[in-house]
């Protein structure tokens, strides 16, 4: 048996909308065999994981504040995608707008004010954006490979994290916790909803990914991001600069990353730890693909992989599995979204590797190929 | 055993690792695949070595299963970037993200527990030189392997027909699926020795560097690799060289602040990092020696036409 | 003669029905042919008319799906080139397979068994080349090499093989008339070895001059086969298209005088260690000529497009001047404005973007000139009707054909998306157009619309380059002709005065004044 591809002349409409649907149909058969494999009952394990988190108030709270920085972080990185632009060290520039935010309520720590939020996340965006300049004019200046600087600023963004709030920044009536003293209440980010969790980053996200679909899908700038993306060559014939495209890129995304950062730890934690992220920098980029890089799919596939992050929680102290088993789904997820979105450019027909030879040896019978659909 | 033997001895250490995984996906970016999966092959390889080694008791069993583990990951890898002509960059990430998770989830019962050191293999007579003889001749398999491995690349790839047909389909896979060569194959191959060479320095770590199982021991190390092929400009000789000067960056930062300079450890340990930054950076600013050395086909989608 | 001795004998080759479709087009249909020992035999047809993928049966690259291929009386099937070379059939391709980062003697090494061991490639490769008049050095890199030279290692990497039957596409699409003309003479020498040759060409003088017997391919069937000695160029070209081509006739030049493109020694370093470096080039275009460029591939031409189009800039802002202004240091963007337009060799992934829409396609090349009629709003929001409306003015204007409302640009044809690349600069008011290569790949119905455009372009005042490697195309619509050759241009010479032999020396590099007229190239 043998895989063999044809290319579509046009990209198909329909496995366009379809293959998210596929990959996840697919990701939940993985998780069952999965359960099934640990000894557990898989319609009891998957009902755990992805209904349970559902029906619960207090839980879809919870699934908004992990769907808020997937999305933000996603929808920026779905344009610097689309340039071809590989930012893959969102995490970090999370890292460094949720400190740039930080320095407001954790340096002067009795001010009070309304100016104090607006300011504080204006400071994460511009955190972001400046820690992702430096990859962005590494590869500008030096054609220096952006994945490779990009990822090696996650650590050491992490790493500053980690010296801030054991040093410098440690709460001085913390008993030697590493944490920052408690933001005061005009730091934090208020409640959507009177008695939930749920936190003005998500409205942030929703807006973000509204903005960016308009940009994308109307304006010349929106234009000059898929054009450079798919040719550079192109791009440059069009009069438009890859070079900017870079910097446009990165800064759009890093400052997305940033206000993730800040509104993650102003809205949901409240003070700065040496880890304030399971990796949402990196889950993002599983969003923003199982979105097809569409800022309205992101908010849905935003919301999807936070239910993993729930699911995880919640299988773990239901039926004892490891909450890493989310991380697993989220890789199986991104591995098959990349699988079925070979669907749309091309058809795939399975050839029996008897039937090729049968034909080589009478070439007048013609062999009738298999389609997969 | 003096000091300055002490400090060869730990760079060695931290190098080998690098030399493993960069030498694997040396071969697989010479056939102009690229896989940015090294980081989660090679905590596969970390996890399965260690678990191998424990149930069975045998530090050798486990670099197997270490190999294998790096392996199997690698042709996940294959099959979707070489069958099903997905972005290489992409599934690259996934292999990676992937690797993190399943990791966590075999290790987990693993954590804490004191390790099985690979044995160190004192090859006879030249160990007994004075002063080399202990850090050249006294190391483990692994070093050895690392070594072997790289010379052995690099014979492959400039004396054997073999090795000039994998750079041909670097070079340019239409003109070589052309000429009868069969690019997937080659490919699939090439994958699945830079999977094995990860799982390999998965395996250095949790059974030589330390000997135990700590979540994503790995720790950036699989990036630093890819970095380290660039820096080689895809040569093997100059790779063993780059990944010997990463060692001494390292090592050196952790004996300066155990000498007492005042630096906090959390901007020693940022060291690498900086480093392969830099590195990067100046081998990047010569365009010309990239533009020359580079695979012309490295990333790029092929689909025969039958 | 010869060739009629061996004809009477078996076919080397034989085929029968071969067939091969991709998808719903039956790229060969049922294609029979014979070629005796000793002959060469021509294949023509025009581009799309399923020569390449014949061929590509022949040679193990792709599999017929249904047909036999009998080889010297035994039917065979032939499932990779390895196989084919076995048999003995070696082949030269046009789009050269060579790998450029490898030397001369690694890349025949690549062709031949691994029997022959590799350090006497080298020196079989030196003695062998030099045979045959094709000398090599085997240890040249091979990016360092020129076309001509890259055909050589093609030709001697198949005579490695000895083999029986030689197959050779399109091989003088990139050489001189010179070296041409070396070509021919190999290929008689082989002939006489009693080796078949099978000529894939759409050049019908050449294939009338060395071909002993034609089959015709038209569609992907054989619509003629025929002695290219007893036809003339007309009937084998009516064969070959299937009817007669409006032939493109330029007449005087109407313009005004004013000059309208201007370089003033114009140099630009190589941005790639395999780019060409443009030397001190000065060009003088006025309102109302089409001058040509021609030269051999590779010799800086898509260098010199660039310049031109500004998509690279120079540091001198008086190096090129475009519609009376200096424009060196300004962007493509900026010349658009002044009323150029400029067509690129390459149409997927430089002319246009192959999975975008032709609607989107206009936007690419247009946003800016018709920023008025496209955009709206401080915001730069697209206007998709005003966009679509020049769209369909465009692809009427110049029948684009196509399938769907508005398709993505891979899935026209080369010379449909060519019409529409044209079209798309000719639906503006130029006073200047730039052009490389325009029927590069393209039927020969679309090429005759695509010439008459930049005729009717120049009549109407504007100044035309075009940059063609194609000495057909030159004669028909150029007034004045130079030759690119190592990123140097040669001075600009009335196409009336100028013959192909001389055109040719300036192709190869020799380049005798204009004035002394060379007894050299008489000697030739």
């Amino acid at each position: 048996m043998r895989i063999e591809l044809e290319k579509r002349p046009e990209r198909s409409k329909l496995f366009s909308i379809l293959s998210p649907f596929i990959a996840l149909g697919l990701t939940l058969i993985v998780g069952a065999v999965l359960f099934l494999a640990l000894g557990k009952n898989p319609a009891e394990a998957m009902f755990y994981f992805f209904i349970d988190p559902l029906l619960v108030g207090w839980s879809l709270h919870e699934l908004a504040i992990k769907a808020t920085p997937l999305i933000l972080i996603a929808v920026g990185l779905s344009v610097c995608f689309r340039s071809n632009n590989w930012n893959i060290g969102a995490e970090g520039q999370f890292v460094m707008g949720a400190i740039a935010g930080s320095i407001i309520p954790v340096m002067f720590h009795g001010w009070e004010s309304p100016l104090v939020l607006p300011l504080m996340m204006i400071s994460g965006a511009i955190g972001g954006a400046l820690y992702a300049t430096i990859p962005a004019l590494l590869k500008a200046r030096f054609n220096t490979n952006e994945i490779l600087t990009s990822l090696m600023l996650v650590y050491v963004a992490q790493l500053f994290l980690d010296w801030l709030v054991r040093g410098p920044w440690r709460n001085p009536e913390g008993f030697n916790f590493p944490e920052t003293r408690n933001f005061n209440a005009s730091a934090i980010l208020p409640e959507i909803l009177d008695g939930g969790r749920a936190h003005w980053g998500l409205i942030f996200a929703i807006v973000a990914a509204l903005a960016t679909w308009f940009m994308m899908r109307s304006t010349l700038k929106g234009f000059e991001i898929s054009v450079l993306g798919q040719s550079a060559r192109a791009g440059r014939f069009a009069g438009f600069s890859a070079t900017k495209m870079v910097f446009f890129a990165f800064l759009f995304s890093g400052a997305m990353a940033g206000l993730a950062g800040i509104a993650e730890v102003s809205g949901a934690i409240g003070q700065l730890r040496p880890v304030i992220s399971p990796g949402y920098g990196f889950t993002a980029i599983i969003v923003a693909f199982l979105g097809r890089l569409n800022p309205l799919g992101i908010v849905a596939a935003g919301l999807v992989l936070a239910l993993t992050y729930l699911g995880g929680e919640a299988a773990q102290i239901s039926i004892g599995v490891s909450d890493k088993v989310a991380r697993l789904f989220q890789g199986a997820l991104l591995f098959f979204v990349l699988a079925c979105d070979t669907l749309i450019h091309y058809r795939i027909r399975l050839r029996s590797t008897a039937k090729v030879a049968n034909v080589a040896a009478a070439p007048v019978q013609s062999p009738a190929p298999v389609e997969a659909r | 055993m003096g000091f300055y033997e002490a400090v060869l001895i730990s760079v060695m250490t931290a190098a080998t690792p690098l030399v493993l995984a960069a030498i694997g996906e040396l071969v697989v970016e010479r056939s102009g695949v690229l896989n940015l999966g090294v980081e989660g092959m090679m905590i596969m390889g970390a996890v399965c070595a260690f678990a191998g080694a424990q149930i069975s008791g045998s530090p050798f069993i486990g670099v197997l299963c270490g190999m294998i583990a790096g392996g199997a990951f690698s042709l996940l890898f294959g099959f979707l970037t070489l069958t099903l002509v997905a972005n290489q960059v992409a599934t690259g990430l996934a292999l990676t993200i992937l690797g993190l998770g399943l990791s966590g989830m075999i290790g987990e019962s693993f954590i804490g527990l004191p390790g099985v050191r690979l044995p160190v293999l004192d090859i006879p007579f030249l160990s007994d030189i004075p002063v080399i003889g202990r850090i050249v001749f006294g190391q483990d398999l692994l070093f050895y392997a690392s070594i072997g491995l790289v010379i052995g690349v690099a014979w492959f790839l400039f004396r054997t027909r073999a090795g000039l047909r994998l750079r041909a389909i670097g070079d340019n896979h239409g003109s070589a699926h052309a000429l009868g060569v069969s690019v997937i194959r080659v490919r699939y191959l090439a994958v699945l020795f830079g999977g094995v060479c990860s799982g390999l320095a998965g395996a250095h770590l949790s059974l030589v560097y330390t000997p135990q199982w700590v979540e994503n021991m790995s720790a950036g190390r699989g990036w630093i690799a890819l970095a380290l092929v660039v820096f080689a400009s895809w040569r093997p000789l100059r790779l063993l060289a780059g990944a010997y000067l990463f060692g001494a960056v390292s090592i050196g930062g952790l004996h300066a602040q155990a000498l007492g300079v005042g630096i906090p450890s959390q901007f020693v340990s940022m060291l690498p990092y900086l480093a392969t930054i830099v590195v990067l950076v100046l081998i990047s600013m010569d365009r010309r020696l990239t533009l020359i050395n580079r695979p012309a086909s490295l990333g790029q989608p092929f689909v025969p036409e039958r | 003669m010869q060739a009629s001795d061996t004809r009477s004998s078996a076919p080397l080759l034989a085929l029968a029905g071969l067939t091969k479709i991709f998808g719903t087009l039956k790229a060969c249909d049922a294609i029979s042919l014979e070629i005796a020992p000793g002959e060469i035999h021509a294949l023509l047809g025009e581009n799309g008319a399923g020569k390449s993928t014949l061929v590509k049966m022949l040679f193990g690259v792709l599999a017929p799906d249904a047909g036999q291929i009998v080889w010297k009386g035994e039917p065979v099937s032939i499932n990779s080139p390895f196989a084919a070379r076995h048999l003995g059939i070696g082949m030269v391709f046009q789009h050269f397979s060579l790998f450029e980062a490898l030397t001369v003697a690694e890349n025949i090494a690549l062709s031949l068994d691994d029997s022959v061991p590799i350090g006497q490639i080298a020196e079989r490769a030196r003695a062998l080349s030099e045979g045959y008049g094709l000398p090599l050095d085997p240890y040249a890199l091979v990016a360092d090499l020129s076309v001509g030279e890259r055909q050589r290692i093609e030709i001697v990497r198949t005579l490695l093989q000895d083999p029986q039957l030689i197959i050779l596409d399109e091989p003088t699409s990139v050489l001189t008339p010179q070296e041409a003309d070396r070509l021919f003479e190999t290929l008689e020498k082989l002939r006489s070895e009693g080796r078949s040759i099978l000529y894939i060409s759409h050049r019908l003088e050449e294939v009338r001059r060395i071909c002993d017997r034609a089959t015709v391919l038209r569609h992907g069937k054989v619509v003629g086969a025929c002695d290219p000695r007893q036809e003339t160029v007309a009937s084998l070209a009516r064969m070959m298209v299937g009817g007669d081509v409006a032939d493109v006739t330029i007449g005087a030049n109407a313009g005004d005088g004013r000059v309208l493109i201007e370089t003033r020694r114009l140099s630009l370093p190589a941005r790639t260690p395999f780019a060409v470096s443009l030397k001190d080039i000065d060009l003088t275009v006025h309102s109302g000529e089409v001058v040509a460029i021609a030269g051999v591939a590779g010799n800086g031409q898509s260098e010199l497009f660039d310049a031109l189009s500004g998509e690279v800039t120079t540091s001198r802002a008086d190096a090129v001047r475009l519609a009376g202004q200096d424009v060196g240091r300004k962007g493509i963007t900026e010349r658009r404005l002044l009323g150029c337009g400029f067509v690129p060799e390459e149409r997927h992934g430089h002319g246009a973007v192959s999975q975008m829409k032709l609607s989107d396609n206009m936007v690419l090349a247009r946003h800016a000139s018709d920023a008025k009629t496209f955009l709206g709003g401080g915001l730069g929001l697209l206007k998709r009707d005003a966009v679509w409306a020049a769209t369909e003015r465009v692809i009427k204007a110049m029948d684009v054909r196509k399938s769907g409302v508005d398709p993505h640009a891979s899935a026209l044809s080369g010379g449909n998306l060519q019409k529409f690349i044209m079209g798309r600069e000719l639906d503006r008011n130029l006073s200047v157009l730039i052009v490389n290569q325009p029927t590069w790949g393209v039927d020969a119905g679309a090429a005759s619309r695509i010439r008459q455009a930049i005729v009717d372009l120049a009549k109407s005042g504007a100044a035309v380059v075009v940059i063609s490697q194609d000495l057909d195309e030159v004669f028909e619509i150029a007034h004045s002709i130079a030759v690119i050759h190592h990123g140097r241009l040669s001075a600009s010479e009335p196409a009336r005065t100028l013959t192909r032999e001389r055109i040719g020396l300036l192709m190869g590099g020799a380049a005798p004044e204009a004035d002394t007229v060379p007894e050299a190239a008489h000697a030739h």
